[in-house]
């Protein structure tokens, strides 16, 4: 391996091979045999069909599969074209499959896609995850396009969901990233985005690599880096979004650690930018910007609820040292209400995830346990969010979640009072 | 000579020689009293720098993690940073007493000084033991509390608990160990507890529990798929 590099000797040599590319595709993975190779196929259909005349390359980038599905991206991207037909590529589209060291970490396969961008000058790049099965060759176009044509550093997704998912994107990471922030991006965290090659080396020239934020949440982290960088942003609607729901995507803790985990860690650093912001703006969004599928909510978990309960209950003396009195108070009369009357307000979950966030600041515990006792809170609010949007249309949902984030932008100033001690 | 005489030259020679020993011994008691005062002065000043450095490192914060400071509140005594620089303050001026009683010269008192200057590295390792055994305590049985809840395994409580009991005797154990004080006593103490608390829990767990167990592990390993989609409902 180069010194000081992350690409092994003979992923350079491959680079190399291919030499100066336009757009290049990163394919992070690791055990995704089920759903890589349609991902790739509709990948490499997308660039032929919308970009023939750019030099093109596919980085699949694996954290030491066991299930063979390196072998699958090399397949995939040798064999015929299902989406697509009567496409032709006018420049040879390479795709390479490197394993990448230190294990399964989505932040390391983004930094040895980046590493590559930088090394092969691409002027576009675009993450995809390898288990988004809704995938079309139209994400291609929509999330490259305003990369291409007009120059933005950014492109993250709008996805169409179901009313019952993202709700943690929904509830918290969203308003609150927006609040903080100041920009609406519906996707912080995205699993799907396209980037300049500017911001591309910004990013990996950042000093984050050998922290946790390098190896978990980093694609959250690229975002807000983009924001207080001042690099121009758009979001872009691609369809819907359609997840295979594994392991580590049902880790509701994971889930916490490598979002909400990431947004606290960057308040510290971009502390000055936020601090400074007030309202939010939106940003150039291409196509819908939501998009709620009118599927009826299914059966709400009541284990949501139980688990909320128990939780509050079980984890008091690790609340109290992260909350103030009167939050947990109201948290403690809300777990006692009956199933049938409960409801977790905008105002308490507001006040809530701003108290977290200033513990998290002042690390009054482990910060990692500061993140682990949220997920029971965040529990109780997503059974109340889906309570409360049971019977909501499209429109009504959107209002709902429009005024939690407003909610979030007029406590602000709460949290920077919290953050500097005064309260 | 008359035995008036040699009683007053006895008397004259006794005379002189206490006051050839205080003589001797006013100089001596004249260093210790100023190595007492220098002592006090040293100790009043280590106390300032040490409290002074621990407000800095955020002392009384991680104490506050470990949970001393809790136990030291229940005890009516000061914070942890203001226990740490009195101590400090105490041995640092105690051990000038003792280097002042030994100028004294005084026959047996040096053994027991040296005795007390042999003792105070083990004193510090116990008492450095027992804190970072009370912080690994604290942050052992909190993770495992959080971990409990959100796999939301039974009695998460009794869990942390446990595991909090455990981690304090031992750090006790090894701590009284360290200082050499009944060690037997405590090793076998440690031992009984140990072994009480496993077969109690294993009593409890596999007679007690069957229905909770066969739950449990029914969960664990049979239903736990079914049941972690229906919780967490695609977060991202």
């Amino acid at each position: 391996m180069a010194e000081g590099s992350i690409l092994t000797d003979d992923f350079l040599r491959e680079l190399m091979n291919v030499g100066e590319v336009d757009i290049l595709i990163g394919v992070p993975t690791f055990n995704d045999a089920k759903t890589v190779g349609q991902v790739v196929q509709a990948i490499r259909a997308g660039l032929l069909k919308y970009f023939p005349r750019h030099r093109s390359v596919i980085i699949n980038a694996d954290g030491g599969s066991k299930d063979g599905t390196q072998d699958l991206v090399r397949a995939a991207s040798i064999s015929d074209l299902q989406h697509v037909s009567n496409v032709s590529a006018l420049r040879t589209l390479h795709c390479i499959s490197t394993q990448y060291p230190g294990g399964p970490a989505s932040g390391t396969a983004l930094q040895t896609i980046l590493a590559a961008g930088e090394l092969l000058r691409a002027y576009a790049s675009a993450v995809v995850s390898p288990d988004s099965t809704s995938i079309e060759p139209e994400w291609m176009e929509r999330l490259l396009r305003p990369l291409v044509r007009d120059n933005f550093d950014l492109v993250t997704p709008v996805y169409g969901r179901q009313k019952s998912e993202g709700l943690l994107v929904r509830s918290l990471i969203y308003p609150m990233s927006r609040a903080l922030y100041a920009k609406r991006v519906r996707e912080p965290y995205p699993t799907e985005f396209a980037f300049s090659g500017r911001l591309g080396s910004n990013f990996l020239g950042q000093d984050i690599w050998g922290q946790e934020v390098g190896h978990i949440g980093a694609e959250m982290y690229l975002v807000i880096s983009a924001i207080a960088g001042g690099f121009r942003l758009a979001q872009s609607f691609v369809g819907a979004k359609s997840r295979v729901m594994d392991h580590s995507s049902g880790d509701l803790v994971f889930a916490i650690r490598q979002t909400v985990g990431v947004l606290f860690w960057s308040l510290e650093q971009y502390f000055p930018v936020w601090s400074a912001q007030m309202e939010s703006q939106p940003i150039p969004t291409i196509g819908a910007e939501h998009e709620i599928s009118l599927e009826p909510v299914p059966v709400i978990p009541k284990r949501l609820h139980e688990m909320f309960v128990r939780g509050v209950a079980e984890i008091e003396p690790v609340l109290k040292s992260i909350l103030s009195a009167q939050t947990l108070g109201e948290l403690q009369r809300a777990a006692a209400l009956p199933e049938g009357s409960f409801q977790y307000s905008d105002e308490l979950w507001v006040r809530t995830a701003y108290e977290f966030a200033a513990s998290y600041h002042k690390a009054v515990i482990s910060r990692d346990h500061i993140i682990q006792a949220m997920a029971p809170l965040y529990r109780g609010k997503a059974y109340a969010f889906l309570e409360q949007n049971r019977d909501a249309t499209p429109a009504e949902m959107e209002n709902n979640v429009e005024a939690l984030c407003q909610r979030f932008e007029r406590s602000k100033p709460y949290l920077l009072e919290l953050w500097n001690g005064k309260k | 000579m008359s035995q008036w005489q040699k009683f007053v030259t006895q008397l004259t020679q006794a005379t002189q020689e206490i006051v050839a020993s205080i003589a001797q011994f006013l100089p001596r008691l004249m260093v210790m009293l100023l190595l007492v005062l220098v002592g006090w002065l040293i100790a009043y000043v280590l106390k300032s720098i040490l409290r002074s450095i621990l407000h800095l490192a955020r002392f009384d914060k991680l104490s506050e993690h470990a949970g001393a400071s809790q136990l030291l509140r229940k005890a009516a005594l000061p914070s942890s940073s203001e226990l740490l620089s009195r101590f400090i303050f105490w041995v640092a001026w105690i051990s000038f007493i003792l280097i002042g009683a030994s100028v004294l010269g005084i026959g047996g008192l040096q053994q027991h000084i040296s005795q007390f200057f042999g003792f105070l590295p083990r004193l510090f390792a116990a008492l450095f033991i027992f804190f970072f055994g009370l912080l690994a305590a604290s942050f052992f049985s909190r993770a495992a509390l959080l971990a409990a809840v959100n796999a939301d395994l039974p009695s998460p409580r009794l869990v942390s608990f446990t595991i909090r009991t455990m981690i304090i005797i031992f750090a006790v154990s090894m701590g009284f160990e360290e200082l050499g004080l009944g060690e037997r006593t405590m090793l076998v103490a440690f031992a009984l507890v140990f072994g009480s608390l496993m077969l109690g829990l294993a009593l409890a767990f596999g007679i007690g529990g069957q229905e909770l167990a066969k739950r449990f592990l029914e969960r664990r390993f049979v239903h736990e798929r079914k049941e972690q989609k229906e919780d967490e409902l695609s977060p991202l």
